[in-house]
């Protein structure tokens, strides 16, 4: 049984289309690896899932945990256990990271018919979940993203999922702008949410991420469709080759 | 006007003076976005006599103050707590002799010639307060015409904290129209905390005038939280040096509520401070504005004027007027000006709902944040507790 399946999806924004047929089945405790050239529709894919209104989808079909995707609006996706770690997370001026995760956490539990966190617990929670990712105690108190360098912001994201504990966590360029010390907290923190029960789509630029957070299949994207899958020596031919070789093999292709 | 001559009690200047002047109408600069002709067509009537009310549910929890309680614009001493402290005095006059050489505009003639009551506040020099004082305006009665006068003098080293209330016990049209003179001589300091939580029927003018002397300290918070037709008039003359005056307010209205604040701070001497910061959010269809003057005369050196606006509209429907005026004569000064009108960030948003919160959710945790800064201007934490609570009842506040 998929946790997310995804057939021929066609997605375009203002007038331009980027995803052009995309196909995906993704099954609970998998990796998958989403490289490709610039320009290919790897962020539109991130935005479409997670219900971004700019995009607008024109075929195809999303299935979450045996339900429609598409017809979910954005917070409802969340609630249903969809996360997506931004490529440029957002600065909230003024809205602590606390309360913000309270929020969340809050809805998220409404949402599964739990009763809310005590304060106490919830304390012990971010305590817990922000030494994944070495975040200080004080970054937890900040407003969100407010001030945090470029790896601390991709460190508050993952700090995030830990918190949410979401069934699908959509990473979308998790590692552009990171150095090698960043990286390897990143990666460590999403390597000890791995479950059997919860899978990770890495949408990244670079192989090098995938030295660190293994991936069991990869899967290249050239404009807007997967043309290419394999397994992580994909990525490392890839990191060889370039994509050329993928360009003019989807050219004859086609 | 009828309704004028008939409830034309306490004062004595002749009627005739007010007879040339009229209600202000768009076409003058300073009402260009006030509508008054819904007051105006009104027959307002004044309240004989004041009533005995039980104040408590306007009261504010953990607030240790004296009450002084106005019922339709009367001053109602049975229902007030009056100061008895070594230092502080309070006496009401019936009679209203004019300061006034002329009138700016009709709402000041008639809050004159139909004064409905006059209550005096003295701060003797070097008295601290133990305690503050709460003034509460209510309003009960239907077509009723509240114009009271108020006078606050701190003498010179005084301390006062007043909190004042403007509260209604159901929606009813009412006109309150209330005077406040306060005095801040040398070395005293002064805060102020206005809170106006009166319903979509009620009318509200407020003129406030303030008069600060050397070492004075001023700060006031002026925070509508509910309100028809509002219009607050601050205005502040720094008449000393090293004076430091805080003018601070926010207002957040709904549905069809119209809000507007009027404020002219006058730096006549060197060395002094003010600092403006207006927040609003606005719904539905209701309109704000925003006017704020600052004037620095010439021999104001060394002034530091700041003044800020900002305004959020979560609706196509709201409408914000904003318009910031900097009159500068003298050239050693520091003073900036700045309004702004925008909506919510989408992206923010966006961030938000990805997280699971619901759109209002998401949008509250926004204008939170905004009208953060003003919300922690209100510094005597039983005011701030009290606000906040009486926001987020409303849904204004995220909890």
């Amino acid at each position: 049984m998929s946790l997310i399946h995804i057939e021929g999806l066609h997605a375009r924004i203002e007038e331009k289309e980027i995803l052009r047929g995309l196909t995906l089945d993704v099954k609970p405790g998998e990796v998958h690896a989403i490289m490709g050239p610039n320009g290919s529709g790897k962020s539109t894919l991130a935005s479409v899932l997670a219900g971004r209104e700019d995009y607008e989808v024109t075929g195809g079909s999303v299935t979450f945990n045996g339900k429609d995707l598409l017809e979910m609006p954005a917070e409802e996706r969340a609630r249903e256990g969809l996360f997506l770690a931004f490529q440029y997370p957002v600065e909230i001026p003024g809205v602590s990271n606390m309360n913000f995760l309270k929020a969340a956490v809050g809805e998220m539990r409404k949402h599964k018919g739990l009763e809310p966190l005590p304060a106490k617990d919830f304390l012990k929670l971010v305590k817990e979940k922000a030494a994944l990712v070495e975040l200080q105690d004080h970054l937890a108190n900040r407003a969100v993203n407010e001030g945090f360098s470029g790896g601390e912001k991709k460190r508050n994201e993952i700090f995030q999922m830990a918190m949410l504990e979401p069934s699908l966590g959509i990473l979308d360029e998790t590692d552009s702008g990171l150095d090698i010390d960043a990286l390897r907290i990143v990666a460590n923190g999403v390597n000890a949410l791995r479950s059997p029960e919860r899978s990770f789509i890495v949408i990244t630029h670079y192989q090098r991420l995938l030295d660190y957070i293994v991936p069991d299949f990869v899967h290249v994207l050239y404009k807007g469709r997967i043309v290419k899958s394999g397994t992580k020596e994909l990525a490392l031919e890839l990191e060889e080759r370039g994509y050329d070789w993928i360009k003019e093999e989807a050219e004859a292709n086609a | 006007m009828m309704w004028l001559k008939e409830n034309h009690e306490c004062t004595n200047e002749s009627l005739s003076k007010f007879d040339e002047l009229d209600f202000p109408t768009t076409r003058d600069e300073d009402w260009k976005y006030t509508r008054v002709a819904r007051i105006a067509n009104e027959e307002w009537k004044v309240a004989s006599d004041a009533a005995n009310i039980d104040t408590k549910a306007f009261e504010i929890d953990g607030l240790d103050a004296y009450t002084l309680v106005f019922v339709d614009g009367k001053f109602s001493s049975g229902s007030s707590r009056m100061p008895a402290e070594q230092g502080i005095h309070v006496s009401q006059e019936t009679v209203l002799t004019s300061e006034r050489e002329t009138y700016e505009h009709f709402f000041q003639a008639i809050a004159d010639a139909a004064c409905t009551d006059i209550i005096n506040v003295l701060v003797e020099k070097n008295t601290i307060a133990t305690k503050g004082i709460h003034i509460i305006h209510v309003s009960t009665q239907a077509q009723s015409l509240a114009q009271p006068h108020i006078r606050l003098i701190a003498m010179s080293g005084a301390n006062i904290h007043c909190v004042e209330s403007f509260v209604c016990t159901s929606e009813i049209k009412a006109f309150t129209n209330r005077t406040l003179k306060i005095t801040v001589e040398e070395n005293a300091h002064v805060h102020w905390d206005k809170i106006q939580l009166e319903s979509d029927a009620n009318f509200l003018m407020n003129e406030d005038n303030v008069h600060i002397a050397s070492n004075g300290n001023f700060t006031i918070n002026t925070l509508t939280i509910d309100g028809g037709w509002v219009r607050n008039a601050l205005n502040i003359s720094l008449d000393g040096q090293n004076i430091e005056a805080n003018l601070n307010g926010f207002y957040m209205p709904r549905r069809k509520q119209f809000i507007d604040n009027h404020t002219r701070v006058d730096h006549r001497k060197p060395h002094c401070n003010s600092n403006e910061l207006y927040k609003g959010v606005l719904n539905d269809q209701s309109t704000g504005v925003f006017n704020g003057k600052v004037y620095v005369q010439i021999d104001a050196q060394k002034t530091n004027a700041f003044q800020s606006c900002a305004n959020i509209l979560l609706s196509d429907d709201s409408t914000m007027n904003t318009k910031p005026e900097l009159e500068i004569y003298a050239d050693d000064v520091k003073c900036s000006h700045g309004t702004t009108t925008g909506q919510l960030d989408e992206e923010a948003l966006f961030y938000l709902k990805s997280r699971g919160l619901g759109e209002a959710n998401a949008r509250r945790l926004l204008t939170s944040a905004f009208i953060g800064d003003v919300i922690s201007k209100i510094t005597h934490d039983a005011v701030r507790v009290y606000v906040i609570d009486q926001l987020t009842q409303r849904e204004l506040l995220f909890a």
